[in-house]
């Protein structure tokens, strides 16, 4: 136990509590969904009672996207409850920080270290978050932000539509989950010619946690 | 087996399971899903219908000939229903007819909010409300029983939240056979709803109404949850579930069928317990009801009536009734510069960008970045829109659009602006499927009295917004067969329409002349602004790139609205990865310097 209550985790040690909530956060078109899809079902598979539900309003593609996973013995809400998000995992900088208030004391934050900035920022009209008002703002919650090269790493890898995978792998260091049941689960929903790349993805996220500074 | 399946697949796959035959949708934020899951069955007829109201009169008549039939729409779906809705609830069914109304509390992808259980009552016909996956599943077997049993279609009423979650469901059926012999008997009285025949069905509504709210009773959806005797908790749908987090020891009355009631188990659940707040999201449906019993609860005095619930809303209605102790709440989280909003975009690419464009620069909307808001000036152009991807278009820098109501309104309402004696250019805007939807009748409309405003219809080929169904104007099917097509200029020139002119949506010069063409005639005309759906057009392999040394920063490229076109200070660049290349090319046409060229061009150039 921490000061903070429930959730224990060593450095790269697993989240220990009975339940785990996780916040998914992207922009349309990033496949914040499926990797929240997936999540769900590992969970599921681990015997785990599972909801999970998205948020993505009236947009096919561009805007926020949010994916609530709750994994515990017994769920009622779909939704996490303020303040009881146990991860928050973020495919973009401005889509993470965003939901900064919704985070447990002491979350872990893994954060895709990349920025698209909004029309509105191109526009002149609103100024993106600079790195350090970013962690100021974090900081505010939790000690525990993993920033991740998402985005360099799976385009040097080939495709860049494989970042919901490598944010997978991330994730997957801090759930009790086997590394089979994370692979089966991901395999299953892609077609056979994307099987080895994201593979590859999966395990790429996976080392980047045990290279990436804490804090 | 266990599965994790959205409220959505769990009804199709109930339907499924009890032995449905024929299954009729419109697609709709957030009940389209539901028909895509039944389609991928054969053994099933599924039709993506023109609207609500052809999918509703489809399932009617295959419910007459005595097979189950299912027809699943969203909430304001079910207005443009209401006509045979009302009919179907005259004269009953044959096979069971399941109605699912997926309601959409907080306006997440409609254009307003509204709690369909009141249909219920209008039409006096049984409404279930399942609260998870699996109840949503185990629901559908006996909405059709209850239809079947009591010559009724029955309303399974869905919210955003309980269509789009995902939890387990235990699937245990199996496809049931069908229960009747398909037939239709001829019977006068029952289908033929002459005044003289609706008065002799009149009675049996309200004696049937009866038997329901009897039914009800026993209704094994509806269950008491003892728990602590303090606080009780009458919930149904979603709101059961906020409950059952914010309130750990209180006892619960689950209501699975909100419509009608079961009066003698909540008078014994009220004799259970001290007080009895109601959990229920939008209007106090289940409380004026409760209350007109004499049962003494609360409910909207502390519980929202406008928008989604969720636990914190639920919880904090309990600290102000004083029936939960108040929790120290997290300190609030200081952000030195609001966050922008990401509010969502037409696609790089996307047809649709072009003809706003035109229209937004003829209609002198267009506000180049940093310029200081001026005075609002009326724009010589008026321009009435509709529903799907294409509202975007009302947001900044394009602000191409002035209203937009419901389906198909655009051309009345501009029929009506110029019939009231508006003195600007009126345009109405609206998509390919929502003009098959219900854009022809007012188009009839515009051609039999003689308006002269342009309609432009932006064919992308598919229903985009909810996420690329097929449609008439396609010719395949929801089951993906080679079906009939309905040619959109064929039909128009049908109706007597002259000015009728087909423009490729990626070439401004020619959308240009078109627009000004219809403009500057004084009759009716359409235009048909053909380009395909972005999302489902391969990106092309030349992507374009801004030449900075031609570059004058002059921002015009930015007022396309395109995602892919960023800046960075005052120097705009195009996101390669994003772009769509070859296959637009918008920005380019429009750059008044030339300065953005295909990529391979340019890399050559800085080479050299």
């Amino acid at each position: 136990m921490n000061r903070f209550g429930r959730l224990t985790t060593s450095r790269f040690g697993k989240l220990t509590a009975g339940k785990y909530d996780l916040l998914i956060t992207g922009v349309g078109g990033q496949g914040n969904i499926l990797a929240s899809d997936i999540a769900g079902e590992v969970a599921l598979a681990a015997g785990y009672d599972v909801k999970k539900t998205d948020t993505l309003g009236m947009a096919q593609r561009g805007g926020s996207v949010i994916s609530h996973v709750r994994i515990a013995n017994q769920v009622f809400s779909p939704l996490i409850k303020d303040g009881e998000v146990d991860i928050l995992l973020a495919f973009e900088k401005l889509e993470g920080v965003r939901w900064t208030g919704s985070l447990k004391p002491g979350a872990i934050v893994i954060m895709n270290n990349y920025a698209q900035p909004p029309l509105s920022v191109s526009l002149g009209v609103d100024r993106y978050p600079t790195d350090k008002e970013v962690q100021n703002i974090l900081k505010q919650r939790t000690d525990r932000i993993y920033m991740v090269a998402g985005t360099p790493g799976v385009t040097k890898l080939g495709n860049v539509r494989t970042l919901n995978i490598f944010m997978l792998g991330c994730l997957s260091r801090f759930l009790p989950f086997k590394i089979e049941a994370w692979k089966h689960s991901i395999l299953e929903h892609l077609p056979e010619r994307l099987h080895k790349i994201n593979t590859d993805a999966f395990e790429l996220g996976r080392k980047e946690i045990k290279n990436v500074h804490v804090g | 087996m266990n599965k994790l399946l959205s409220g959505n697949e769990a009804l199709a796959l109930g339907a499924y399971h009890a032995g449905v035959r024929v299954a009729t949708a419109y697609p709709g934020t957030p009940s389209t899903e539901i028909l895509e899951a039944i389609a991928q069955y054969q053994d099933v007829y599924a039709e993506w219908s023109t609207n609500e109201k052809v999918a509703m009169e489809v399932g009617l008549g295959a419910c007459y000939t005595g097979v189950r039939t299912m027809v699943s729409m969203k909430h304001v779906g079910l207005n443009v229903a209401a006509d045979p809705f009302l009919a179907a609830a005259t004269t009953g069914i044959s096979g069971g007819l399941v109605i699912i109304s997926a309601d959409d509390p907080s306006i997440h992808s409609s254009q307003g909010e509204q709690d369909n259980r009141h249909y219920a009552k209008l039409a006096k016909v049984s409404i279930l409300e399942p609260i998870d996956s699996q109840s949503a599943y185990d629901m559908m077997a006996l909405a059709f029983e209850i239809s079947e049993k009591f010559d009724t279609p029955v309303i399974l009423r869905t919210t955003t939240r309980i269509s789009h979650s995902k939890s387990m469901v235990n699937i245990t059926g199996e496809r049931h056979a069908p229960t009747k012999k398909l037939s239709f008997p001829r019977n006068v009285q029952k289908y033929v709803m002459l005044p003289v025949n609706a008065r002799i069905r009149r009675p049996y509504i309200e004696e049937r109404l009866v038997k329901l709210a009897e039914f009800a009773e026993t209704f094994p959806f509806n269950t008491i949850e003892p728990g602590g005797k303090q606080l009780g908790i009458i919930a149904s749908g979603i709101g059961y579930q906020y409950a059952r987090d914010a309130f750990p020891k209180a006892s619960f009355l689950k209501l699975g069928m909100t419509y009608p009631l079961p009066e003698k188990l909540l008078h014994e659940f009220a004799s259970q317990v001290k007080q009895i707040l109601v959990v229920e999201e939008l209007d106090p449906f289940l409380e004026e009801h409760i209350k007109a019993m004499g049962i003494k609860v609360t409910g909207k005095e502390f519980i929202p009536r406008i928008g989604e619930l969720n636990v914190d809303i639920v919880s904090a209605a309990g600290q102000k009734m004083g029936v939960i102790k108040e929790k120290a709440t997290l300190a609030q989280i200081k952000i030195t510069s609001e966050l922008p909003r990401r509010p969502p975009l037409l696609c790089p690419g996307c047809p649709h960008s072009s003809m706003f464009y035109v229209l937004a620069s003829i209609g002198q909307r267009l506000k180049l970045p940093g310029t200081k808001e001026k005075e609002s000036k009326e724009s010589p152009l008026t321009i009435t829109g509709d529903i799907g991807c294409y509202t975007l278009a009302t947001y900044p820098p394009l602000n191409a659009m002035d209203t937009t109501a419901c389906m198909g309104a655009s051309i009345g309402q501009a029929i009506g602006m110029e019939k009231a004696g508006l003195q600007t250019k009126i345009v109405a805007v609206i998509g390919d499927s929502t003009f098959l939807h219900s854009g022809i009748t007012p188009l009839v409309d515009a051609v039999y009295n003689q308006s002269k405003i342009t309609v432009i219809i932006l064919d992308n080929g598919t229903t985009a917004m909810t996420g690329h169904q097929e449609h008439p104007g396609t010719g395949i099917s929801a089951q993906g067969k080679q079906v009939g097509q309905v040619v959109l200029e064929d039909l128009i020139r049908g109706m007597g329409i002259k000015n009728v002119k087909v423009v490729n949506a990626f070439n401004i010069k020619d959308l240009r002349a078109a627009v000004r063409d219809s403009l500057d005639k004084p009759e009716l005309s359409v235009i048909i602004n053909r380009g395909p759906c972005a999302v489902r057009t391969p990106r092309g392999s030349d992507s374009r790139a801004i030449d900075t040394e031609r570059c004058n920063q002059c921002g015009i490229c930015l007022l396309v609205g395109c995602p892919a076109i960023q800046s960075e200070g005052k120097q705009p660049f195009i996101d390669p990865l994003m772009c769509m290349g070859e296959k637009c090319t918008i920005c380019q046409q429009i750059c008044p310097k030339q300065a953005i060229k295909p990529s391979s061009q340019l890399k050559t150039g800085v080479e050299k």
